[in-house]
């Protein structure tokens, strides 16, 4: 579903990337693994498109998207700070992609309830989200990213700066979600034991 | 420091303030609220044209400012690049020109055919606030996260998607504010008008001065002044209520991230965009005083220093003399301005030194010396003139009354500049003085008096940059054969002959090198003062010397 070829990257001359080729089956969660300033991050925007790298072709569900920008990519990506928009309330904020695809106001209302029964919000449409505390508001971006149904999902430390007992309980509903929708994903950690719990396959990057 | 002391400090500026302010304020008030008299204005249908052309000419040189400072103002939040700061600095320097000199700057620029035209003013207040679009929503742009815009590209927002939806709501609390700030700016448009308008087409700024100088209607002139500040105040109260209800977008941001949002553009893209940006923006600020200096060497016979040589010659040509003396404008300029700075550093020192010490009667007199500055200058001349009017106080004739009119515009930067300083020395300096056997008039000599020279000497070089480029109220008070830089610009500017002209463009440029020299000098003293009153009096000086301007 996810094929990435040879990518490098230098930032004013160091190589933060050298060559690096990972390639993600249908349905499969895969972690990558790694210390800080690996480059972890780094290749997770150059899948999305944030990045354009020095070389390297990244393609998804067989075709080369690597001259496509992000937006027609149809790769999902739930952000380490979760990057909520703060003038939209909960359901806007998750129905932003469908929005962007066109959908109708009432199928985008009923898909974003779905949504939010899924992440276990139910209710939380009009909450704004400057309200929201941590968990809820990681659980909002999850539910965001998921909405226009992307073919890759790639999730960038998604569960930091939580305490100890939230993050083990999300931990385990996100890798949940992820299951049920059987989405394939990329969940970038920098922690064994959350790469253990979460992934079916675990890439190591040093 | 002693109850009656403070007293004694207070008392300087209090009776400044309100015998040069506070009484032409309330005779302006007296004169222009008689019924009678504002019937007939409003009944005029020269009153309403006016009225009308001040309001869509400010609203389209607003709109046009944002639309135009969009682009820098990204290009210098988002990235790094060579000439960035002097960019920065290159339009804060044409901010804090005098007006008369962006005036004359575009009549130096434009073709004869478009010299007096709408289009000269729209351009003239569009370079001239650029500055303000730039800096107040480049501020903003800088601390919005760029990964919300990623966030939106991943749902599938085009770029243009990602303006509309995501930054342009974001932005808009700081749009607001930098659109309320360049639209009273341009509300009260005077000395770009006096240049480049017409008598067909005056903003209600100019009209007030022409009814009341020109027509000698003293009552009219009064009932536009009141009818002006009313507008201002809709539009302030509108601006600040509308920037409370939008104000979410300046919580966003929490304190502790300390991303740095702007990086070298890497795309090639992205390369081209800031090139093309910063190259074009300064062009269009820089350009207008290319022409300036330009039009200065011009003659009748290709270029020469004519105009610059025969700047102390009354008579430009053998028969022909103009009433306005070049050089002795100079000469008075710059007597004007070290009265006027001397007096505003004088009372904004104790006024500083009385604030700080007293307290409620303390912020008393700070809001009451800060009221100037949101008083629009011709107000503030038309006051004065219709207040000492009648024997035995007739001062309008009295050479020191245009330094005080601007030492009134002055001492609240001299006030703010100083205060800053004082309010940041730490108290606990003057009990260690004390218990290493120091009495409290010694400490205060020690610790306090050293420390408070640099802060006049910032609040002098302002006086002196705001009195050399003071035209609004000057235009009241000065009298013919007296006056200063700016009023020999407007004056010489609005005569034919080439080297008239040539000579008025060479004191514009001379007023725009000094204004310029003075402001850059300012900047540099201020960064040291950075060691006293931190990082916060230094920026908040940079807002002052940016306000200075617009006099």
């Amino acid at each position: 579903m996810l094929e990435v070829g040879e990518v490098t990257v230098a930032f004013d001359g160091t190589t933060v990337l050298d060559h690096v080729s990972i390639s993600v089956a249908e349905r499969e969660v895969v972690a990558l693994l790694g210390p800080s300033g690996s480059g972890k991050s780094t290749l997770l925007r150059v899948i999305a498109g944030l990045l354009v790298p020095d070389a390297g072709t990244v393609a998804v569900d067989g075709t080369d998207v690597s001259a496509l920008a992000t937006h027609l990519r149809r790769v999902g990506m739930v952000f380490q700070d979760e990057q909520l928009f703060p003038h939209r309330d909960v359901a806007a904020n998750i129905g932003f992609g469908l929005k962007m695809a066109g959908t109708a106001a009432p199928a985008r209302a009923r898909r974003v309830a779905e949504l939010l029964d899924l992440v276990g919000l139910a209710g939380f449409g009009h909450r704004r989200v400057t309200e929201l505390s941590g968990g809820e508001a990681k659980r909002v971006a999850l539910a965001r990213s998921l909405a226009p149904e992307p073919l890759v999902l790639l999730l960038d430390e998604p569960l930091t700066g939580l305490d100890r007992e939230l993050h083990d309980r999300l931990e385990g509903e996100v890798a949940a979600v992820l299951r049920s929708t059987g989405i394939t994903a990329v969940w970038v950690t920098h922690d064994r034991d959350e790469a253990d719990a979460v992934a079916d396959r675990i890439i190591t990057l040093s | 420091m002693p109850r009656w002391f403070v007293a004694v400090l207070a008392a300087p500026p209090a009776v400044f303030l309100v015998v040069f302010y506070a009484a032409p304020f309330l005779t302006l008030l007296a004169r222009g609220v008689v019924v009678d008299e504002v019937g007939d204005v409003l009944g005029r249908r020269r009153t309403w044209e006016v009225a009308w052309f001040t309001t869509w000419q400010a609203t389209a040189s607003t709109v046009l400012t944002l639309v135009v400072g969009i682009a820098p103002a990204y290009v210098v939040a988002r990235f790094r690049f060579v000439g960035r700061r002097l960019l920065l600095g290159l339009l804060t320097a044409v901010f804090v020109l005098p007006t008369v000199v962006m005036g004359a700057a575009f009549s130096a620029l434009l073709p004869a055919s478009l010299d007096r035209s709408i289009w000269a003013i729209l351009a003239a207040h569009v370079v001239f606030n650029l500055a303000v679009v730039v800096r107040t929503v480049g501020a903003v742009w800088e601390r919005l996260p760029p990964d919300l815009e990623a966030a939106a590209a991943t749902l599938g927002a085009s770029p243009w998607r990602v303006l509309r939806e995501v930054t342009l709501p974001l932005l808009r609390p700081a749009l607001t504010a930098a659109g309320a700030i360049v639209f009273l700016f341009t509300f009260t448009s005077f000395g770009v008008i006096r240049i480049l308008g017409t008598a067909a087409r005056p903003t209600l700024e100019v009209e007030i001065w022409r009814r009341a100088t020109q027509l000698g209607e003293i009552g009219p002139a009064a009932v536009l002044a009141i009818i002006q500040l009313v507008a201002l105040g809709v539009v302030v109260g509108w601006s600040t209520y509308s920037q409370r209800r939008h104000s979410l977008a300046i919580a966003m941001r929490p304190a502790t991230v300390t991303l740095r949002a702007a990086r070298r553009a890497r795309r090639r893209r992205e390369r081209i965009l800031v090139g093309l940006t910063a190259t074009a923006t300064a062009a269009v600020v820089t350009v207008p005083l290319l022409a300036l200096v330009e039009r200065s060497m011009r003659s009748d016979d290709g270029y020469s220093l004519r105009a610059w040589r025969t700047l102390g010659d009354a008579e430009v040509r053998r028969g022909i003399s103009v009433s306005v003396d070049p050089l002795g404008s100079l000469v008075r300029s710059i007597q004007t301005a070290a009265w006027a700075t001397a007096l505003a550093v004088g009372i904004g020192a104790v006024a500083a030194l009385a604030i700080a010490a007293a307290g409620r009667l303390g912020r008393a007199l700070d809001t009451g010396l800060m009221l100037p500055i949101g008083t629009s200058a011709v107000t503030i001349g038309f006051g004065m003139l219709i207040t000492f009017d009648t024997p035995p106080i007739d001062w309008r004739a009295e050479w020191w009354i245009v330094p005080v009119g601007h030492a009134l515009v002055a001492v609240p930067f001299v006030v703010r500049v100083t205060l800053g300083v004082l309010r940041a020395l730490d108290p606990e300096l003057i009990d260690a003085a004390a218990t290493l056997g120091a009495s409290p008039t010694r400490a205060w000599r020690e610790i306090t008096l050293p420390n408070l020279w640099r802060p006049l000497v910032v609040g002098a070089g302002l006086a002196a940059a705001i009195s050399l480029g003071e035209f609004g109220a000057t235009s009241f008070l000065s009298r013919s054969g007296q006056e200063t830089m700016p009023i020999a610009i407007e004056r010489l500017l609005g005569r034919t002959g080439t080297v008239i002209q040539a000579q008025g463009y060479a004191l514009a440029v001379m007023l725009a090198a000094a204004t310029i020299a003075i402001v850059l000098a300012v900047d540099v003293t201020g960064d040291i003062t950075g060691d006293v009153s931190g990082r916060r009096g230094r920026r908040r000086q940079k807002s002052k010397a940016a306000h200075a301007r617009g006099r």
